[in-house]
């Protein structure tokens, strides 16, 4: 047999550390929406917030506060230059709030600005965005729906799939739908919207006894929290890339986190009498933490590729992953069965659906 | 194993097809014989990764009603008038109504008569004046305003095309969007500032006489004659910018560009450009008559809102010819007769969303991808080496057959690979191993348990084919809503993450089950196995 990391005969106790995981997830939580609150919200890229970017690259090592000063002068509203990419890239990003100008004025401005101000130091205007204000709102709201579907069809397709109890998944679906529909009707706007969606699931789901369904949504609201919170403390802005990046971290959490439950499922069938749940729960962990960690080192390799090679355009894209498939991996071991654990009556459930 | 033959066919033939359509796309195969064999063509590759311009254009659909509601009450007035009906020029009051008063109350059966035989509109109200004049207030129906913004939409498209074609782009793609808006993408364009000039022009051209006896003073004040018009006349400074006069003009257009057939740039005998436009017959003769009964006054050439130049008319002029001066440089005067002889847009156009990126930057994109790929793809290999042997081989193997099913996928499907979709590949190598990580360890757990290798594999395929199936399906979730909702470069992430997915099911499930047993096939029933 090759090599093995995660010995066969491994048995953590991983119920057992249950309340330092949930106090470290609480942590994290908390920072990042302690962040996020400080900083009035997520920081939003021109796709969502609407104005003017242009990338620049200079053709010598040169230091952003060197690229601030020569665009200092420029008469630009809202402008801020940031550094893009790995070091040694030498790549900036010079923004404006205003989507009036044309861009013809404002590559002109960078151009006379840069020209002028970097000793001689050649540079290209690689990309120039621009997003109005119309475009801007509309894939705000796009991005908005994106996620709101996701988390509908999702909560629908892991009720019916981890209870195998589709009548309920189907009563689920319609009251998620039409109170969605109720909330949409008083005005509100799409965030709140989510928000209500992910809170009426989460109340569905215990009062219909979906533990299992809990426990995966659980996980993956935890996974979405601690990706947008760190995102926001590192002050990475949000555009429409990274909501695909969240969607993905959504689509790993949950492929994880249903491995372990599958098993944890054939593991209770088979339960002897005088086994615990909490038991079963632990021996499931262990069984597939081989797979979890293997799964999990090749997609970070990979990832973390992307992340230091794939250029600057991509970056923050590759960054989100790796956040996100780190803590999908942690959270389908430490938070989703925990979280069934926490539930207890589902044991309950699970005896008189196998009678 | 009468079945295990057949698999094995499936799977070559599997491996040829993604093969030819994939090799097409490696860099030097499509220009050889071997390139010419092959049926697909090379993955196309998103603005973002060839570089380009992707506009999001709005039309301003409440001027182009504006317009079109001022020119159906010119032709009511024009209409009223040939029955001998005398009413007073119509006001535009919104995007769907205008205000029009008759001037003798004893016509009104004549003019409802002909506001139902003339014209889309329909009588709202009317209201008794002093002096027995009627107001009339007339609204168009939805449906015609409906109408009217299909048409719009249909024409500003084509005439968007018109000078994209003019210009010379290889593929560009223009298409309707909700909302009134349009989509142009042009490939690897070198000026783009040029292109998006000449595509957001409205080059609404207009000949109006220019009234000389007006008050400049006055009209500043606001104070203007009925029928006329305060705008700016363009001059050019030394230094070549321009500064902009006063001027006031007649305010009923007497000529305009939609009688234009061809524009072209000439230069005058100073060496200074100018363009030329050729009317077609009748726009040639309206010209000549309206510089016939106008010689010695001032006609204003207007473009867009704007008076180009204002020439005293010596004589009258034949020939169905004009032309623009307006000490234009040179490319000023070529971008001129672009839009002319593309016509006018029916309304103004505002860019609301712009993406330009440089070549340099799509290849950049290109390059960095690929060597994210290969390196990510060699970690993932030797790591599935080191950990499963044997088995790790077959992993490798249907993992090289996954991404050369993707991208002949994307070539088949003529689907668009752009960044994100590169990042979707690079994701996928890591996250295709992970079905063949679950059966493997499967077959570990099996074999612990004493089955012997035929055993452990049959069983632990068995296992774990429907956790993969549904495992993959929140993934599959996922990155088909993003499809629905995503732009352009997201869009493509979703392709290539689904791809994958499939591919990898295929591959990881199918092709690597008949590998195991080609594997074992050759070996005694309890010789051990390699994972």
């Amino acid at each position: 047999m090759g090599l093995q990391i995660i010995k066969p005969d491994t048995n953590i106790d991983f119920i057992g550390v249950r309340k330092i995981a949930f106090i470290i997830s609480a942590i994290i939580i908390l920072t990042g929406l302690g962040s996020l609150i400080i900083k009035g919200g997520p920081k939003y890229g021109i796709d969502f917030a609407g104005g003017m970017i242009v990338q620049v690259k200079i053709d010598k090592a040169t230091d952003v506060s060197i690229v601030k000063d020569a665009m200092s002068g420029v008469d630009l509203p809202g402008l801020v230059v940031q550094t893009l990419g790995m070091e040694g890239d030498n790549e900036y990003l010079i923004r404006t709030s205003s989507s009036d100008i044309s861009s013809q004025d404002v590559r002109g401005k960078v151009t006379g600005a840069l020209s002028n101000n970097l000793d001689g130091a050649g540079f290209e205007i690689q990309r120039l965005e621009m997003v109005g204000p119309k475009v801007g709102a509309d894939l705000r709201s796009k991005a908005l729906e994106a996620l709101f579907y996701a988390v509908l069809l999702i909560a629908v397709y892991i009720s019916g799939r981890f209870e195998q109890r589709w009548t309920v998944a189907g009563i689920m679906a319609a009251a998620l739908a039409s109170s969605i529909y109720g909330i949409g009707l008083l005005g509100l706007d799409m965030g709140w919207l989510i928000i209500m969606a992910l809170a009426i699931t989460v109340a569905l789901c215990w009062y219909l006894k979906l533990n299992y369904a809990l426990g995966a949504v659980a996980a993956l609201i935890h996974d979405v929290m601690i990706t947008i919170g760190i995102f926001s403390i590192l002050g990475k802005e949000f555009d429409l890339t990274i909501i695909a990046a969240l969607l993905t971290i959504i689509g790993y959490s949950l492929n994880d986190t249903i491995i372990v439950f599958d098993r944890i499922r054939e593991n209770n069938f088979a339960r002897k009498g005088s086994e615990t749940f909490a038991a079963v729960i632990n021996k499931s962990v262990n069984q597939t933490l081989s797979r979890t960690i293997m799964t999990s080192v090749t997609t970070l390799m990979v990832v973390f590729c992307l992340f230091v090679l794939g250029g600057s355009v991509i970056h923050d894209f590759a960054l989100a992953l790796l956040i996100g498939v780190a803590v999908g991996t942690y959270s389908s071991i430490f938070v989703a069965s925990p979280i069934l654990m926490g539930f207890g009556p589902s044991s309950v459930v699970e005896k008189e659906a196998a009678a | 194993m009468q079945s295990l033959r057949w698999r094995i066919i499936a799977t070559l033939v599997v491996l040829v097809l993604g093969l030819a359509y994939m090799l097409p796309s490696l860099p030097g195969v499509k220009d050889t014989p071997l390139g010419n064999l092959l049926p697909g063509d090379s993955v196309n590759l998103g603005l973002d990764l060839k570089g380009g311009i992707h506009l999001t254009l709005g039309v301003d659909m409440d001027t182009a009603m504006n317009n079109n509601l001022a020119r159906l009450g010119d032709d009511l007035k024009a209409s009223a008038r040939e029955e001998e009906v005398f009413v007073l020029r119509p006001n535009v009051l919104s995007e769907s109504q205008i205000e029009i008063v008759l001037v003798k109350g004893d016509q009104k059966e004549a003019f409802d008569d002909i506001i139902d035989k003339y014209s889309p509109f329909a009588i709202e109200a009317t209201e008794v004046q002093d002096g027995g004049k009627h107001k009339y207030t007339l609204s168009v129906t939805p449906q015609y305003r409906n109408e009217i913004e299909k048409l719009t939409m249909d024409q500003a498209i084509k005439t968007i095309r018109n000078r994209i074609d003019q210009f010379g782009v290889a593929e560009p793609d223009i298409r309707k969007q909700q909302g009134n808006r349009i989509q142009v993408q042009l490939p690897g364009l070198q000026d783009p500032e040029r292109a998006i000039k000449i595509i957001g022009q409205t080059a609404h051209l207009e000949f109006k006489m220019v009234d000389d006896e007006a008050d400049i003073e006055k009209a500043l004040e606001g104070i203007l004659a009925p029928g006329r018009e305060l705008t700016v006349l363009r001059n050019k400074q030394a230094n070549g910018s321009y500064t902009e006069s006063p001027i006031v003009l007649k305010r009923d257009a007497l000529l305009t560009g939609e009688y234009v057939t061809d524009a072209k740039v000439l230069l005058d005998t100073w060496n200074q450009p100018y363009v030329s436009i050729s009317f077609n017959a009748r726009g040639g003769t309206i010209f000549t008559n309206l510089t016939g009964e106008n010689v010695n006054k001032r006609m204003a050439i207007v473009l867009d809102g704007k008076v180009y130049s204002a020439p005293v008319i010596q004589e009258r002029i034949t020939g169905g010819r004009a032309s623009i001066t307006g000490n234009f440089d040179k490319a000023e005067a070529r971008d001129l007769a672009v839009v002319l002889r593309a016509g006018s847009l029916p309304a103004p156009v505002i860019i609301l969303e712009q993406r330009t990126v440089g070549p340099s930057l799509g290849q950049d994109s290109i390059d960095k991808g690929v060597m994210s790929a290969f390196i990510g793809m060699a970690l993932v290999l030797a790591f599935m080496v080191i950990y499963y042997g044997v088995a790790g081989l077959v992993a490798d193997f249907v993992l090289c057959l996954n991404i050369m099913l993707i991208l002949g996928g994307l070539a088949a499907f003529g689907a668009t690979l752009t960044l994100p979709g590169i990042a979707g590949i690079i994701l996928t190598i890591g996250m295709a191993v992970d079905a063949n990580v679950i059966i493997f360890e499967r077959i570990r757990e099996e074999l612990r348990r004493g089955l012997t290798a035929k055993a452990a594999i049959a069983e632990g395929y068995g296992r774990a084919t429907l956790t993969i199936l549904d495992a993959n399906v929140t993934t599959v979730i996922a990155a088909v809503i993003l499809y629905q909702f995503g732009t352009g470069p997201v869009r493509g992430f979703a392709v290539t993450l689904t791809l994958g997915i499939i591919c990898s099911m295929f591959t990881a499930i199918f092709v690597s089950r008949v590998l195991f047993d080609l594997y074992t096939k050759s070996r005694s029933e309890g010789a051990k196995l390699s994972i």
